[in-house]
């Protein structure tokens, strides 16, 4: 009788090579190469370095393709990857107002500098299941204007902060926390806050998001803009003394323009909110913005009451690697607690029976 | 139970693709660091900047990363779940650190130098020469009665404790007995009152002037303390209703003991129990006692 918990090792070497079956599949289909993950699902890639907290396409493919699909479990691949390497340096601020755009909107004004470029988006089709895509064929792609050039793109709220309509945002020049190094504290400064929210689950933060709308915090949103396209990435070695490029980032930004505050000693300004995340992520980006701007509450001085405004609710439970851990967890034995929990409901019943026979 | 015919400790090959122990040598040291901290503070949580590990959060990433900064060569490490060697996830910690440190490991509580534990306090004694390093799943006894860490920081900072004892209270009011089994918490050298970890209540007398140094890590709160040996901690209570440990009506299906803390199996449909030693080396070195005292 007691085999029962016998017998961990073979059995876990046995379940490893059952999920290798499973994530292998049909062996008479041809196998999925990293490099196809890479190149035809952009998007998943691009959540699992954002939530990853690691820019780098095939890494993120390789751990899509090891993790069977299963987002959570690629994005915990990855971290736990991340977390072996070493820390050279931090990067120049990125420069998103020079960004190479591929799309850009804004819903807060008709025309703007620059312009509008709708880009590649999932917005306007029409969600009908394309059964042409069910056989495999040639993709001939839009037609290219050779030549063409962007204007200048100003960033939106950069425009009204030339107004004084929206609250500047000036770098404090304070070194930046790495909470992937350092225990997060609360409260959390701003920069943290950011940092947590950028690795936060996209799920998680979209419902969060969503609540400000329906009333739980509510802080009247404007998409400001939303910009998506290539940026590069400058490091300054101490040893050098000057800035040098070491590469590209495709990033999606997201600055959302928010109700305004004022006092009787301050003109009234609008307030912003903020999401930044790596690749083509729209979704995360606004939801991030959203609760960004609500978790600034204290800052205006705007009454707590929801949870998107809670610092410590939301930053405690965004990440979806601890959530999914802890989760989890409760599969492994409990044997121990819940015979503690049995001896007592037991001794708990005992008085409770025999007082109907007294 | 050819594990406990042979006393020499088994010694697997290590990765040299990882480093000792898998986490780099600085990250060694910032735990180092902090641990003396605990050290220092019996009981007071310590922030420390918590690591990914390549095993998912809950499941042993706080006591894996102590092990990790405290192991050395030499080491003999034991690793238990609920008090068994043998439970799929002491296998795979484990293997993690056979693989990765490549010293030997025991099932042996006596042979180890270094025993990583979820849930459970050994049943064997254990010596000065030992370290007793637990996995946590949230290091805020206060937690279930303040959600908010701003505030238990604070309650803490304090020594404002009074919370606790009216939670105690109002379960003595509501079911005529403190209703904690496990987890049940402790005042560490009259201080800090500190969570055990999910032991159950039956191990808390052990921790109290135990010459073993404990060491308790939560990876993903990223809270990491300790009790140094010979430190007085006492299990919360009332001088009307003071503590007391469980106790069985039956004895261990295997070895006999009417001491240890014992697992309830159900055999049958019709719901026939049977107990065994949750501490499955305990239970072997009765049985090969028995054996051999024959």
């Amino acid at each position: 009788m007691y085999v029962a918990v016998k017998g961990g090792e073979q059995a876990i070497d046995n379940a490893h090579k059952l999920l290798a079956k499973k994530r292998r599949g049909d062996t008479s289909i041809t196998e999925l190469s990293v490099e196809q993950i890479r190149q035809q699902l952009p998007l998943a890639v691009a959540r699992v370095m954002t939530e990853g907290s690691l820019y780098d396409e095939q890494l993120a493919a390789l751990a899509i393709k090891q993790a069977a699909g299963d987002m959570i479990e690629a994005i915990f691949l990855l971290r736990a990857y991340r977390t072996t390497l070493p820390r050279f340096c931090a990067s120049l601020p990125i420069d998103t107002s020079n960004m190479q755009l591929n799309r850009r909107l804004s819903a807060t004004f008709k025309d703007l500098p620059g312009g509008q470029l709708l880009g590649p988006t999932f917005d306007y089709t029409h969600r009908l299941l394309d059964f042409s895509l069910l056989a495999e064929g040639e993709f001939a792609g839009p037609q290219v204007q050779e030549g063409a050039a962007l204007d200048p793109c100003p960033r939106v709220l950069g425009l009204l902060a030339k107004e004084g309509l929206i609250k500047n945002e000036a770098d404090d020049g304070e070194a930046v926390a790495d909470i992937t190094r350092e225990p997060l504290e609360y409260p959390a400064t701003r920069a943290q806050r950011l940092q947590a929210l950028a690795r936060g689950d996209e799920g998680f933060l979209l419902a969060l998001s969503y609540s400000t709308q329906r009333g739980y915090g509510r802080n009247h949103p404007f998409a400001g803009e939303i910009r998506i396209g290539e940026v590069e990435v400058w490091i300054e070695p101490e040893e050098l003394g000057f800035p040098i490029s070491i590469g590209t980032l495709e990033v999606t930004e997201c600055e959302m323009i928010n109700q305004f505050v004022g006092s009787g000693t301050e003109q009234a300004q609008f307030t912003r909110g903020y999401g930044l995340a790596f690749g083509h992520a729209e979704r995360k980006a606004m939801a991030m913005a959203l609760v960004d701007r609500s978790l600034r509450a204290e800052e205006f001085n705007e009454e707590i009451q929801s949870p998107a405004q809670q610092e410590e609710f939301v930053l405690a439970h965004c990440d979806n690697v601890e959530a999914a851990g802890f989760v989890s967890h409760l599969k492994l034995p409990h044997y121990v607690d819940f015979q503690s929990e049995l001896e007592l409901i037991r001794k708990l019943r005992a008085p409770a029976r025999k007082e109907p026979q007294a | 139970m050819n594990a406990y015919q042979t006393s020499r400790p088994a010694r697997p090959e290590r990765d040299q693709a990882y480093n000792f122990a898998y986490l780099d040598e600085q990250t060694k040291r910032m735990i180092r660091r902090a641990l003396l901290k605990a050290v220092a503070i019996p009981g007071y949580q310590v922030p420390f900047g918590g690591r990914e590990m390549p095993l998912p959060y809950g499941w042993g990433t706080g006591g894996m990363q102590l092990t990790a900064a405290i192991l050395g060569a030499e080491d003999v490490l034991k690793v238990i779940d609920q008090g068994a060697d043998d439970t799929t996830n002491a296998v795979s910690i484990r293997r993690f650190f056979g693989r990765t440190a490549g010293i030997a490991t025991t099932e042996r509580t006596p042979e180890a130098t270094v025993i990583q534990s979820r849930h459970r306090i050994p049943e064997t004694p254990l010596h000065a020469d030992q370290i007793l390093v637990y996995q946590v799943p949230i290091p805020e006894p206060l937690r279930f009665i303040e959600p908010s860490e701003t505030e238990t920081r604070t309650m803490h900072a304090l020594n404002d404790y009074g919370v606790m004892h009216v939670k105690l209270y109002e379960d003595i009011a509501t079911f005529g007995h403190i209703a904690t089994s496990y987890a049940y918490p402790v005042m560490v050298d009259e201080r800090y009152v500190m969570d055990p970890s999910p032991i159950p209540k039956f191990d808390n007398p052990k921790l109290d002037m135990s010459p073993a140094l404990m060491l308790f890590g939560a990876g993903r709160e990223k809270r990491l303390y300790a009790v140094p040996p010979y430190t007085r901690v006492q299990s919360l209570d009332f001088q009307d209703h003071p503590f007391q440990i469980q106790s069985w009506e039956h004895n261990c299906a295997i070895c006999g003991s009417h001491d240890s803390y014992l697992d309830e199996l159900i055999l049958d449909d019709a719901g026939t129990q049977s107990f065994v030693c949750s501490d499955t080396d305990y239970c072997a070195q009765r049985v090969l006692q028995q054996e051999t005292g024959q």
